[in-house]
């Protein structure tokens, strides 16, 4: 490890000056919260940068991983993308990692005990509980340095707390705006769902341009081709019985290096859902780790990704079966259209205890270009074998049976495709039970392949 | 150096014995009899030894003895420097590859240099090794050609004349670098460069021994040629190396099987093999692997299809502590075809980290990869792959299948593959399953008078019957008992 020259400098931007500057301005938060953020400064100082033997990293592109120039914005823009196209349970609108819009949960739901707060909040009043479930279960899918950098410098991010047995119907929304070239943001959200609670939680992550974007829906928000820089993380656990739903759609410019690492924790009977969606961003790594942590648990883990122009996404996935009779689905989706490139890499482990683990794993590549790349590592350890596991991997065109019939009923070539290509999506899209949400990203989609 | 002593097999493998009439007096054999069959050594007196531990004077050594010609040893000496320099991959690969000790291992043994052409000739203790594996016995019956290779050098080595007069060549990699420098030459070190790993850069410096084979435009050869590779001493490593050129039109199916007695200490086995199918050719290739399990198997296969040609990978591994192994083709002409069919049974104490490398490089080429694995006991399986469709090319196809096997609840399997696909004309598939044997099944033999371990066998039998179906009648019957005996320990 070559950490000592990395700790005496660091990217220009995230100096030691400014991350002291940074810690003395947030005095006011909980000691234990400070003391993380050291730890995380100096293991983001002492990591090296992914190289090219780092299993984790395989076919990434490791030259864009370049934290050169950024610095951390001290203003908000008033461009802020809007979207109201469903009905919330309370919304924390970020620009430039400052509270720019907020609702607040309604009385009844705050009287039963949902917190819904940004996280400089949440730190505030119920640091005890931020601090049981901030990274309790790292994901360690190759990204530390990333994490940590995250931890050292978020200010960003949504704390939600669902008790027992509430349950709410309508998603809790927080937006992530990004503005400005050479800028970074760091948005860290948790969640935590009681025994038998039910949530569901919608993360828009968003860079804000210099187009003129008004109050015009997030879909139609072109970004702009500015420089920025995203680490993400998210920390989801759902206690015995609880069901979470959690949608995150990332919009990044076309200059982002993005990174959003989520963390799923599964109990004893709950069932956790996660949708990511991937449009934007030159170079955006997402990484999921699901943990099955009691019997019955279950983790649908669901992705679409539209890679266009030279894109590059790379995903990488863990399902760790821990407890037995535990079930997880995979299903990653990706239509890649001009000279992009996606990385998937999944891997199932079942721990030895883990009998009657039934876990499933599917990366379906649809390609759309003569140019475009697709990579795909689906991977299994299974270490007890009264299991059900499989996975699958398919890259191929449009079935042209599909188009042919299509054409032959008078639909044009391209409208053709794109009804073949939103049916691709549909089928993970469907598995959202909010219409309003699934209209929604729907929309987001379609957008993205208007252009 | 003192030459191996006659080991004893211990006893609980007595290869002359039936082992396990009833599943009830066997306790998990780690080795079943498959490899008891091979696991005894004869004194034999070494006229060439290079030592222990490896250096540039072992290489001189070997060359010196071999009388080779000086752009072989220039060869050998290059990609003694690249092994040196290149890392083990640990990175990706088991941390078990770190207790190989270059410096113990015995690089060369020999008892000359030429093979004999009738079994008269070979010595009576290397004869009765090879006697006692019935290699001459296989050889009347259904072969066309045997090399016998004992520990560095091939004791044996003879081409029956039906197959000599079509212009075939078949003899050691000494003899075909020596003799036939003008057809071998050309593809040697081609297919698989020094440098593409450490183990096939080890091997570059220090081969000895292996087939190589030329079959001339449009001859296909009948009955399959065979090599029987065999080590002897303790500590030895093996480093044989093997090409096989099959001119425009030709066809050849070539076997290997192996042995080796169980010592204590670890045996390095680490050959390259190389095949060129010209236009046309068509090159099938089927392995037995049943090193006893102190063996590090660790080989490096690679085979290069041209026009229309067509190459097939059979791969079995049983045997080894620690087998890694990833049969390739990469399809160099149009419409070129690969197959890897491969088997993988992991008992106890042993790894099998078997897989296929299907590189596409010319349009409309098709690759086919079938895996199977039974892990056993604590044995692990791991599947690795690499399927790759780079920039440009029209019409690919791949499909890959892994199905896994489970019989104990602590055995281990893993896959790991990697799927490049560029273009949007090529259609790839990959499925993988794991899953242990059905109860009802295991209950509905029972239910009409099965023993649970007969019908555990039988269940495993027909998980594999599909692929074994596709070896040689010989190698079928064969694999069949061994997966029978492999079984009957395993349950109860």
């Amino acid at each position: 490890m070559s950490a000592p020259a990395l700790s005496t400098t660091p990217a220009e931007g995230f100096t030691s000056t400014r991350f002291a500057q940074h810690l003395s301005q947030r005095a006011y938060l909980p000691a234990w919260w400070l003391e993380a953020k050291k730890a995380a400064w100096n293991q983001f100082n002492a990591l090296p940068l992914p190289s090219r033997t780092d299993e984790n990293w395989r076919f990434s592109d490791l030259k864009g991983l370049d934290l050169s120039g950024f610095t951390v914005p001290e203003d908000h823009s008033q461009k802020i993308p809007n979207h109201s196209g469903f009905a919330q349970a309370a919304e924390i609108v970020f620009s430039n990692r400052q509270v720019v819009a907020r609702s607040h949960v309604s009385a009844e739901l705050s009287s039963k005990g949902v917190i819904f707060a940004p996280l400089d909040e949440a730190l505030r009043q119920h640091g005890d509980l931020v601090r049981t479930y901030f990274q309790k279960h790292p994901a360690n899918l190759g990204s530390a340095k990333f994490v940590a950098l995250n931890t050292a410098l978020t200010v960003a991010g949504g704390f939600l707390y669902v008790p027992a047995d509430v349950e709410v119907d309508l998603p809790f929304v927080i937006q992530h705006t990004l503005t400005g070239n050479n800028v970074s943001v760091f948005p860290h959200t948790i969640v935590v769902l009681g025994p038998r609670a039910k949530a569901t939680v919608v993360e828009f992550f968003v860079s804000g341009g210099s187009s003129s974007v008004t109050a015009s829906t997030l879909a139609r928000s072109a970004p702009a081709a500015e420089r920025q820089l995203v680490s993400g993380v998210n920390d989801l656990h759902a206690a015995e019985g609880a069901q979470l739903t959690y949608v995150g759609a990332q919009r990044w410019s076309r200059e982002t290096l993005a990174f959003q690492i989520n963390s799923i924790a599964v109990e004893r009977d709950a069932r956790v859902l996660s949708l990511n969606l991937h449009l934007g961003g030159r170079q955006s790594r997402h990484e999921s780790h699901s943990r099955l942590l009691g019997p019955g648990a279950h983790s649908e883990m669901l992705s679409l990704t539209v890679a266009d122009g030279d894109r590059e996404f790379d995903q990488r996935t863990l399902q760790t079966h821990i407890s037995p009779h535990t079930t997880s689905n995979l299903l990653y989706k990706n239509a890649l259209l001009d000279t992009a490139k996606t990385i998937f890499s999944g891997l199932i482990i079942v721990e030895p205890d883990a009998q009657k683990t039934d876990a499933y794993q599917k990366n379906r590549n649809l390609m759309l270009s003569d140019t475009a790349e697709a990579h795909s590592l689906p991977g299994l350890e299974i270490q007890a074998n009264d299991v059900k596991c499989s996975h699958g991997s398919t890259s191929a065109r449009i079935d042209a049976e599909q188009e042919f019939y299509l054409q032959a009923r008078g639909i044009n070539p391209t409208e053709a495709r794109r009804l073949l290509v939103s049916a691709f999506f549909e089928e993970v899209l469907n598995k959202l039970e909010n219409e309003d949400l699934h209209a929604s990203l729907t929309a987001l989609i379609a957008d993205q392949f208007k252009k | 150096m003192q030459p191996p002593t006659d080991t004893l097999a211990p006893p609980d493998l007595n290869f002359d014995s039936e082992v396990g009439d009833s599943a009830s007096t066997v306790e998990n054999p780690t080795v079943g009899i498959d490899q008891s069959v091979g696991d005894f050594t004869y004194d034999v007196k070494y006229a060439f030894d290079a030592g222990s531990g490896l250096n540039e004077g072992v290489i001189r050594y070997i060359s010196d003895v071999k009388k080779e010609a000086s752009w072989i040893l220039d060869f050998r000496l290059k990609a003694y420097q690249t092994f040196l320099e290149k890392p083990m991959p640990t990175h990706w690969a088991t941390k078990d590859l770190e207790n190989i000790d270059f410096n113990k291992i015995r690089y060369y043994l020999s008892q000359g240099q030429k093979p004999k052409r009738t079994w008269d000739e070979v010595p009576d203790d290397i004869k009765r090794t090879f006697e006692r594996l019935g290699i001459p016995e296989q050889e009347r019956k259904f072969l066309a050609g045997v090399e016998a290779q004992f520990d560095s050098e091939a004791a044996y080595s003879n081409v029956k004349d039906i197959v000599a007069k079509q212009g075939v060549i078949f003899c050691n990699s000494t003899e075909a670098l020596r003799e036939h420098p003008e057809i071998f030459r050309k593809w040697f070190g081609k297919v698989i460069p020094t440098g593409d790993n450490k183990f096939s850069a080890l091997n570059s410096a220090v081969f000895s021994g292996g087939s190589f084979i030329y079959v001339p435009k449009g001859v296909k050869v009948a009955m399959p040629l065979q090599a029987y590779f065999r080590i002897n001493a303790e500590n030895f490593g093996q480093f044989e190396r093997t090409l096989i050129i099959a001119d425009e039109g030709a066809e050849v199916t070539y076997m290997e099987g192996c042995t080796a007695p169980k010592f204590s200490t670890s045996t390095l086995h680490s050959a390259v093999v190389e095949l060129v199918a010209l236009k046309g050719a068509k090159i099938q290739y089927i392995t037995v692997q049943n090193w006893a399990p102190n063996v590090f198997n660790l080989v490096t296969k690679r085979a290069i299809a041209m026009e229309d040609a067509e190459v097939k990978w059979i791969d079995c591994n049983i045997g080894s502590r620690l087998t890694m192994k990833y049969p390739g083709v990469i399809l160099k002409g149009k419409r070129a075809r690969g197959e890897v069919i491969s088997i993988a049974l992991a008992n106890d104490g042993q790894h099998q980290d078997t897989g296929a490398k299907m590189i596409h490089a010319a349009d409309d080429t098709t690759s086919v990869i079938v895996a199977k694995s039974i892990s056993v006991g604590q044995g692990r399986s791991t599947y690795r792959g690499v399927v790759h469709i780079p920039k440009h090319l029209k019409g690919c196809k791949n499909n890959t299948e892994c199905d896994a096997l489970l019989i104990n609840t602590n055995s281990r399997t893993d896959t790991y593959p990697a799927i490049v696909v560029r273009g949007d004309t090529h259609a790839v598939q990959h499925e993988a399953s794991v899953s242990k044997v059905s109860e009802d099944m295991i209950f509905y033999m029972q239910q009409r008078g099965l023993t649970e371990a007969q019908a555990m066998s039988l269940a495993v039998n027909g998980f594999v019957n599909d692929l074994v179906r596709q070896f040689p009648m010989e190698y079928s019957v064969e694999l069949k008992r061994l997966i029978d005996l492999e079984m009957e320990g395993s349950v109860g």
